[in-house]
């Protein structure tokens, strides 16, 4: 793992809705590697705001819940007025997600001259979501890979690196859950040079107990055509 | 199975709802709900004045009674009012998030005076 001095160029972009039993240890254990953490708390109502910005996180608050695609977008909009920004993490505020795989990401997209590089379950088998939800999952990829110009394994993954070029052309419109699916929609229609990464997901009892359900799947669907 | 005019202009209706969901921008679209709206309060009253002009109606387009000929414009009404509202929602969230999120990122960049200055 590098030193934490060459990665004062990477803001971790966190959306935060009510996570706060774990927020600051997520925080806590990022700042360990990333000294730039920015939680854009998404009107929660437990505190967690206050956790992790104790944790030493930046933390912008939404006056109102609006949901996490709306989250991110702020929190691209904050670290694009950041100076010394080079790059964005999107990162999940539940624990589920690996510092090691982030460092990983950012290494391979400079290391390779890439503008975004997406973590992915299914490059390997470490992961292992249900079946209900991997089915969820691949419909989301096949549909995303359908309606875009770009090849992904996994699309709604939560884990992703941005340059600074692609966050200051995002605009994501979708407040709700489609937002992943047009994250990868305007990145692919930048034409920029992006790669994929395989990522560990750490399913715990309680990231499990949060996550998208099958019904969530129709959700998705409709705010995808109705945009 | 023989398909009856109201068949016809029902589905073509119903059909042109859902158009209105996908495209839907403009001051054209804006000017054909306004001229529709007038051209549906003129009517209202005439219908006041002589309600046999439903059954009239109904017998043109093969429909039994004036009643059903209500109940079927009715639902299309309904339905075109289900997806105006749904639109108007939409735009209204856009410009609700717009402004939640000035306000977040105006908070950041000042940090308030009474919170702890560790992180200012």
């Amino acid at each position: 793992m590098g030193t934490s001095a060459s990665y004062d160029d990477v803001w971790l972009v966190i959306p935060l809705f009510n996570e706060g039993r774990v927020i600051g240890d997520v925080v806590a254990e990022a700042r360990r590697t990333f000294r730039h953490v920015v939680c854009v708390d998404d009107g929660s109502t437990d505190g967690g705001a206050r956790h992790a910005r104790a944790a030493g996180a930046v933390v912008v608050q939404h006056p109102v819940n609006l949901g996490q695609g709306a989250a991110l977008q702020t929190g691209f909009e904050f670290a694009r007025a950041q100076s010394g920004m080079r790059w964005v993490v999107t990162f999940d505020a539940d624990g589920q997600h690996r510092i090691e795989d982030v460092v990983a990401m950012v290494d391979l997209a400079r290391g390779q001259q890439l503008d975004a590089v997406f973590g992915s379950r299914f490059l390997d088998e470490r992961s292992t979501p249900g079946w209900a939800k991997r089915l969820v999952l691949r419909l989301a990829v096949a549909y995303t890979n359908a309606t875009t110009s770009t090849r992904l394994t996994d699309a709604h993954n939560g884990l992703r690196v941005l340059s600074r070029d692609v966050v200051a052309q995002l605009d994501i419109t979708q407040n709700r859950m489609a937002h992943a699916s047009e994250l990868v929609a305007q990145v692919g229609a930048m034409k920029v040079p992006y790669g994929e990464m395989p990522v560990h997901i750490l399913y715990t009892d309680y990231s499990r107990s949060k996550g998208q359900s099958l019904w969530n799947s129709v959700n998705i669907l409709a705010e995808l055509i109705l945009r | 199975m023989s398909v009856l005019l109201i068949q016809v202009i029902l589905i073509a209706l119903v059909l042109a709802v859902v158009v209105r969901l996908f495209r839907s921008r403009g001051a054209r679209a804006q000017a054909i709900r306004r001229v529709g709206l007038i051209l549906f309060a003129v009517f209202a009253i005439v219908s006041i004045l002589f309600p046999s002009v439903w059954n009239s109606i109904a017998v043109l387009v093969g429909v039994g009674r004036g009643t059903d000929m209500v109940l079927y414009a009715l639902v299309v009404a309904f339905l075109s009012s289900t997806v105006t509202t749904y639109l108007r929602f939409r735009d209204l969230e856009t410009a609700y998030t717009r402004l939640a999120r000035r306000i977040a990122l105006d908070e950041a960049r000042q940090p308030p005076p009474h919170e702890d200055p560790a992180d200012s």
